[in-house]
């Protein structure tokens, strides 16, 4: 019985080898051919790049120019997805291609963060980005021991008071979009008062349409969102009330569409958000088109319209490459670059996705006309007339922590009659509530 | 076919099954390397190597991961080996974990540096005791279910940390502590630091030194102490134990309060030595893949620390996989679940024997 187990075994053991040597022979040529291309295709990138840039290429044989990329998710994930294409745009922009990447997928905030900054750099990169926020500590660290490299940590807010050389905070003008998205969102809500779709529990005691807003955590980056987004259905409907639920998390789609549900059910007739899931959009749409209750939702980050056909007004996003373009060209270039950095529409580094079929008629107009006056200067999204704060116009408001409270004491952000969001620094600032707006939990 | 229960295998071959396991698990991944992503398994695995050893610094985080996985196994040693299924490991080194951050929050800079770590460490070691205290208390004396009990406690300890968590974020809002004691006066109090370097977690020759001594402690204390030997005994017949006169009880009770108390500690270290902050992912999974590791080796703590290494070298090996081939991180993950399984399934032919029935004529 042993002997026959044993013949068994070697027999299988003998087949293994064989199917072994059989798909690793043609696989060590593939193989290696693939590693070939890998190298080719660096090769033909730059080729490419020599034909379009003749002088970017001339230096002999450095080492390859590298770019570490450490991200909280992976292309499953809506924000790190745009990340991810970001990155790439902004290398085919300087004609760079994989060669000159290292990506770090699912990198978790904590000490992870700092490992993988450290094998980013060990693998010869130049500039290491982090993208999440609570990444920064961790991307700190890694950047004071190798003041050689530079760091960016996406969204963070600390590189100012930190003070090192190499470490830099980046963030958009999300507010920009997000005003925008309020437009949207304030034509549709016109539409619906004119035709008379609105129902008595849409309006609250005082006469104010019910708004609802799915955010994440009661801090800055998104009190300064969900206001933008307020102000900006403001604008065109005056009289509206905004609740804000809480979901204690950037990505949870059971949270964001309890939270939605939750909403909807307190009589909200748009809900916007920021959260990182499509769990606000997807009920939504199953309100709108199954239980027979007039709901429209504006998402975030990418285009809802998959999930919300019916439901989903538009997004507003960033467009991340317009940065990767900047930092990764000044470090390819060997030039400084700021240690903050936010752009919005000026530069194209916030949009709002394409507009959904259920938007008012002349939408598309009013958003074109918006962006024109933002980019022009002739519309302030925090512009102090349009907002009040225990019935008073705000005259003043720190925009920067300098002693590690938390509490804004220096930079008076109020000037010129109207709040400077991201001006002192790239991560949001506006933290005050205003009038016509609750936080619910 | 007749399977039957082995009497017991040479050390030699059981290692050797093992080994053919490792083989034959390389082998298959290399089949499905190429079927499925058209990869050379030779440099798919080169890569994983790489991941884990290719620099000194990945050795050092490899030796990290891998020791604090251990030392959550020696945690779990003495109640598996009591046939006390501990699956509250995750949880036992979170209140660890929070005590810690606890005395580096408040008290960096106001006591002496090593009177804080008298505290945090006796404090981590209490609070985990008593998460693996409570269960053996509660299954001493009315006989309940450890498993639900243990697990629960999980629960517990995530929502405590989620609170504490929520009190302490660093800044307000954010959901998260950051880094603890990160700069200013009160820079790097209450870190362990390096062994050998200067810098920030250039090496973490203390985790490594302390989970190998505790190791020893741990594998002296099952087989050459009265008390392991007691443990041994309740694991295989509680009757035979009351017969002999060990009070089964009290040996419940302590054994949980003393495996909870590893646990805490590897909270303490996770913490103190590795993160600096905590959060609710500071266990990560570790506390349940901690009982693969404590299983594997049969509760041996030198065997444990093999496993971890296995473990954690599959870990850093699939992360590497994605990062060099841009693959999505589940391909990696088949990888290390194909060898795992071979790993786990020679343990089955170690145990049992297979006979194919002869036909006899």
């Amino acid at each position: 019985m042993k002997k026959f187990l044993a013949i068994a075994l070697c027999a299988l053991m003998v087949l293994a080898l064989f199917a072994c040597t059989a798909s690793t022979t043609p696989a060590t040529s593939t193989a290696t051919d693939t590693t070939k291309t890998d190298t080719t295709k660096t090769d033909t990138t730059k080729t490419d790049t020599t034909s379009t840039q003749p002088a970017q290429n001339t230096e002999p044989e450095a080492k390859p120019f590298k770019v570490g990329v450490v991200l909280v998710g992976d292309e499953n994930e809506g924000y790190t997805y745009a990340h991810i294409i970001g990155v790439q745009k902004a290398l085919e922009n300087l004609g760079l291609g994989e060669a000159n990447v290292v990506w770090k997928y699912n990198v978790p905030e904590n000490e992870q963060c700092y490992d993988k900054c450290i094998e980013c750099v060990e693998e010869g990169c130049s500039l290491v980005i982090t993208n999440s926020y609570s990444h920064q500590d961790f991307t700190q660290q890694a950047a004071e021991e190798h003041p050689e490299v530079e760091f960016v940590a996406m969204t963070g807010d600390k590189a100012k008071a930190v003070g090192l050389d190499n470490f830099h905070n980046a963030f958009t003008c999300i507010y920009e979009a997000r005003y925008v998205g309020g437009i949207v969102a304030g034509m549709k809500l016109q539409q619906l008062i004119d035709e008379g779709k609105v129902q008595d529990k849409n309006i609250d005691a005082d006469g104010n349409y019910k708004i609802g807003y799915v955010g994440a955590f009661p801090y800055a980056e998104v009190v300064s969102g969900y206001t933008a987004f307020y102000l900006g259905i403001k604008s065109i409907v005056p009289n509206v009330h905004m609740d804000v639920q809480y979901t204690n998390s950037w990505f949870d789609p059971v949270a964001e569409s309890e939270a939605a549900t939750a909403l909807i059910e307190r009589g909200c007739i748009i809900i916007g958000q920021h959260a990182d899931s499509t769990g606000a959009p997807s009920v939504c749409e199953e309100y709108l088109t199954k239980k027979d209750t007039v709901v429209y939702s504006v998402g975030y980050n990418v285009n809802m319209l998959s999930v919300a056909p019916t439901a989903a007004l538009t997004s507003p996003t960033n467009e991340w490459d317009v940065y990767y373009t900047y930092a990764i060209g000044s470090v390819l270039n060997g030039q400084k670059f700021d240690t903050n950095s936010a752009q919005g529409f000026e530069a194209g580094a916030v949009a709002v996705t394409e507009l959904g079929a259920s938007c008012a008629p002349g939408t598309a107009e009013a958003v074109a006309k918006a962006i024109e006056d933002i980019k022009s200067g002739a519309i302030h999204v925090f512009d102090t007339k349009t907002f009040t704060i225990g019935g008073e116009e705000v005259t003043h408001a720190f925009a920067t922590d300098t002693d590690g409270d938390w509490t804004n004491d220096a930079d008076e952000a109020i000037f010129d009659g109207y709040f400077h969001e991201s001006y002192f620094q790239s991560a949001p600032a506006f933290s005050l509530r205003i009038d016509g707006i609750t936080e619910l939990n | 076919m007749h399977i039957s229960k082995r009497d017991g295998i040479v050390a030699w071959k059981a290692w050797l099954v093992r080994l053919l396991a490792i083989v034959l698990a390389l082998l298959v991944d290399a089949i499905i390397i190429f079927a499925v992503v058209r990869l050379n398994p030779i440099d798919v695995y080169a890569s994983m190597f790489n991941g884990a050893f290719g620099t000194e610094k990945k050795i050092w985080f490899l030796v990290r991961d891998l020791m604090i996985l251990s030392c959550i196994g020696i945690g779990l040693a003495p109640a598996f080996k009591m046939r006390f299924w501990n699956i509250g490991a995750e949880g036992q080194m979170l209140v660890g974990g929070i005590m810690t951050a606890f005395w580096m929050i408040n008290f960096a800079g106001k006591v002496p540096t090593w009177l804080l770590f008298v505290l945090m460490i006796v404090s981590a070691l209490i609070a985990g005791g008593v998460w693996g205290f409570l269960p053996g208390l509660f299954k001493a004396i009315w006989n309940t279910n450890e498993t639900l009990f243990t697990l629960m406690m999980n629960y517990i300890a995530i929502q405590l940390t989620s609170f504490f968590v929520a009190k302490w974020e660093n800044p307000p809002g954010s959901n998260s502590v950051g880094v603890i004691n990160r700069m200013g006066d009160v820079k790097n109090v209450g870190w362990i630091g390096n062994m050998f370097s200067k810098g920030y977690n250039a090496d973490y020759g203390w985790v490594a030194a302390i989970v190998l001594v505790l190791a020893v402690a741990m594998f002296i204390y099952l087989n050459y102490s009265k008390q392991g030997y007691e443990i041994a005994v309740v694991g295989d017949s509680e009757n035979t134990a009351r017969y002999a006169g060990i009070r089964v009880r009290n040996v419940y009770m302590r054994t949980m309060a003393i495996s909870g108390a590893i646990c805490g500690f590897a909270g303490f270290l996770a913490v103190s030595a590795v993160s600096h902050t905590i959060s609710t992912s500071t266990a990560g999974g570790r506390g349940f893949t901690a009982i693969i590791v404590a299983w594997l080796a049969k509760m041996n703590p030198f065997v444990m620390i093999l496993i971890s290494a296995l473990l954690t070298f599959m870990d850093k090996g699939a992360s590497q996989i994605a990062s060099d081939f841009g693959l999505n991180e589940y391909v990696s993950q088949i990888v290390s679940g194909v060898i795992l399984f071979f790993i786990l399934g020679s343990e089955f032919f170690l145990n049992y024997r297979i006979q194919f029935a002869k036909a006899k004529k």
